[in-house]
């Protein structure tokens, strides 16, 4: 576990969307219109019942997609923007005033589900167009380890994946994605990640989130993963020392794979300036097509197409306890998954039509 | 026959009340107050004994009254009013952990000793995991200042249980303290009309409310009760965290982030200034924060705190007096806000 490293994007990204994203209804809306989101209506409704945070979403949903349900009649009055409004502004009362809970590992559920995902959701939607397969082996309760392939020069990988657990899961999971010591050395970038639900991937962090009953996502490949060259692209690194799958067994908690298609491209990563790389202390300095040729210019993604595929999930609540310790038996499960989520991305490379399509 | 308990450190408020607390405990026959300089509040029926505990002069106290109870809690961050200076405090700290221990080690009467320690042993660094529990080894051991005192005196307490088995001996270690009385590092800063914070960086704290801590103290000092054991480590926390920027609002005081290494020439200003201990341990813990894992308090020390961080922040803040931006009229102005729109009145 110690080497499963993920780094969320740049920094720059979530934060410059914080200070828009204060009216949380609007960016939902685009959720609501997409023709990508396969989530049951019944979802929304549910969550209208109990959260007062989710009424406006609701409502618009209710308004837009079904304005004559029973359940939402009362919701789907006109004047939606002054009810927005109100929600924004109860919302900000909210934030203004601190009172709002956050887990101890800092995740501001209230925070990541308003602004934060809003944020994310276009790039998600509009940009990446990400489709997901298999959600449904994300169990609907109880803990579970989702251990998904790593790439892309910038953790964009990681977030996505949030967003599609976040959006697209029956029973409305979180992930708490595991990153980089780096991420939370670096101003806001910490900031963000742990707002984000995200923690330090190590041993003790995982399993006392396995230990709560929470969804942990993991990127065992780390640095050699995201940081590979271009021309080794969907193949995958070696996968840590395995410790996942110990800490995984500890827990007794299934290990979900996962395949993440498109991540690859977005920044095709020609060459690595050794030199840059030490002097900045980073693990390694991207040279792309654009990257730092053309300055900032160079950090905007290329819009690829996504797919993200869950596969079925390995149980290993059926070994002894010493089995956390047995290194035979972790060589083989950690090569069953890697196995598993390499011959997903071979398939899913030949269903593809063309990288940007 | 009574128990007789010494307390050091009592010249400050949480030493005092503690004193005075524990005398009403039913075995308990005496108490005596030590501290190097005349307590400015009233010990209840308690001796006072002026003596500095880094004087082997202590060993002496100790013999002729027959002590059977220690309760070390003179280790402190912080001067006692604004004129000692850090290298006193760091002597009292080390120095007079080192003579007490080594009085106590020499006068066979001692059966209990109970050391008043801090979370920050654990240091805070980015690359540690995100709760510590007891057994956590620090990524990065503190360089200096009080969290290496700290470290310092629990590695003394372990070498006299080491050598005296017969002792039970209890470290608690104690989140940030606040309370209406509490002189913590972190009760000064929180005093600052505008908090200066690190940019970027939104740490995790928490706080161990003032009742709490004379309560612990004198679950640790006493027989332990049936099913619990009182000697070991523990943490001491509330439950739950809070974010700087979310204790600032409610406090109601502005923040002003500073690039991370501005802030220890801020820091060093606001210290020659005399307005507050900015060292460089508060700096990162402020820059990465502390959550530590409270399981060993309740299930072994059988400890349930009557305030959560939020709790104690709360009883903290109402203590102090409003900020420059009363939560209060914030939240006022936004209800205005939602009365004045069409939708707001609807609603209500």
């Amino acid at each position: 576990m110690a080497d499963a490293k993920v780094i969320p994007f740049g920094g720059e990204e979530p934060r410059s969307k914080r200070g828009k994203g204060k009216r949380p209804g609007r960016a939902r809306t685009s959720r609501m219109s997409s023709s990508l989101a396969p989530v049951p209506p019944q979802r929304y409704l549910d969550r209208a019942e109990d959260a007062r945070a989710a009424q406006a979403a609701s409502e618009e949903h209710a308004a837009a997609a079904e304005g004559a349900r029973g359940q939402a009649a009362e919701a789907a009055q006109p004047g939606g923007w002054d009810r927005k409004l109100a929600h924004g502004l109860s919302f900000l009362r909210r934030r203004i005033t601190g009172e709002y809970e956050v887990d101890e590992f800092g995740y501001d559920e209230e925070l990541t589900d308003q602004v934060l995902m809003s944020a994310l959701r276009p790039f998600y939607e509009k940009y990446f167009r990400v489709e997901v397969k298999g959600i449904e082996n994300i169990p609907d309760k109880g803990a579970a380890l989702v251990v998904a392939n790593h790439s892309g020069t910038l953790p964009v990988d990681g977030l996505m994946l949030q967003v599609a657990v976040h959006d697209h899961h029956p029973a409305d999971r979180h992930i708490r994605m595991l990153a980089a010591d780096l991420v939370f050395m670096l101003p806001g970038v910490n900031e963000v990640s742990r707002k984000l639900g995200h923690t330090l991937a190590c041993a003790e962090d995982a399993q006392q989130l396995l230990e709560r009953g929470e969804v942990v996502g993991v990127m065992p490949e780390g640095f050699k993963g995201i940081g590979k060259p271009f021309s080794e692209r969907y193949k995958l690194q070696r996968f840590g020392r395995g410790g996942f799958v110990s800490t995984a067994l500890r827990a007794g908690a299934p290990i979900v794979p996962c395949s993440i298609v498109g991540a690859e491209e977005i920044f095709p990563m020609l060459g690595n300036s050794r030199t840059m790389a030490r002097l900045l202390g980073i693990p390694y300095f991207p040279l792309t097509p654009s990257w730092p040729w053309l300055g900032p210019l160079g950090l905007v993604p290329l819009p690829t197409k996504w797919t993200i595929q869950f596969g079925e999930p390995i149980a290993t609540d059926g070994y002894p306890a010493e089995a956390a310790d047995d290194p035979m038996l972790m060589f083989n499960l950690t090569d069953q998954v890697r196995e598993t989520i390499q011959h997903t991305l071979y398939k899913l490379l030949v269903q593809r039509r063309s990288v940007f399509f | 026959m009574g128990k007789v308990v010494l307390v050091t450190g009592v010249a400050r408020q949480l030493g005092g009340r503690f004193v005075r607390r524990v005398q009403r405990e039913p075995d308990v026959d005496r108490v005596i107050g030590v501290d190097a300089v005349p307590p400015g509040h009233h010990l209840g029926g308690a001796d006072f004994i002026r003596a500095d505990i880094r004087h082997p002069r202590i060993a002496r106290v100790l013999a002729e009254h027959g002590v059977d109870t220690v309760v070390h809690m003179d280790v402190n961050g912080t001067p006692l009013g604004k004129r000692g200076s850090r290298a006193t405090v760091k002597e009292t700290n080390v120095i007079g952990t080192m003579q007490l221990l080594g009085a106590c080690q020499k006068t066979p009467s001692v059966r209990r000793l109970v050391v008043k320690s801090s979370t920050n042993v654990y240091g805070s660094a980015p690359r540690d995991p995100a709760i510590f529990t007891e057994t956590t080894p620090p990524k990065s051991l503190p360089s200096g200042g009080f969290a290496k005192d700290v470290v310092e005196v629990e590695g003394y307490v372990r070498g006299f249980a080491r050598r005296r088995p017969d002792v039970a001996v209890c470290v608690l270690r104690f989140a940030n303290i606040l309370g209406p009385c509490a002189d913590s590092p972190l009760a000064e800063y929180f005093a600052l009309p505008v908090l200066p914070t690190v940019l970027g960086f939104d740490p995790r704290l928490q706080f161990a409310h003032e009742d709490d801590v004379i309560e612990v103290l004198r679950i640790a000092s006493g027989e332990p009760r049936r099913g619990t054991l009182n000697s070991g480590t523990f943490n001491v926390a509330g439950d739950g965290v809070l974010l700087l920027s979310q204790a600032a609002r409610r406090l109601g005081r502005p923040t002003l982030p500073f690039f991370l290494p501005t802030v220890t020439w801020v820091g060093s200003a606001l210290r020659s200034v005399g307005v507050t201990d900015f060292s460089p341990e508060q700096i990162r813990l402020l820059t990465h924060g502390r959550v530590v894992r409270t399981t060993q308090m309740r299930e072994t020390l059988g400890f349930d705190p009557r305030y959560t961080t939020a709790g104690a922040f709360e009883d903290y803040a109402r203590s102090r007096g409003p900020g420059l931006l009363p939560p209060e009229t914030l939240a006022r102005t936004v209800d205005r806000i939602a009365a004045a729109l069409p939708a707001g009145r609807g609603q209500k």
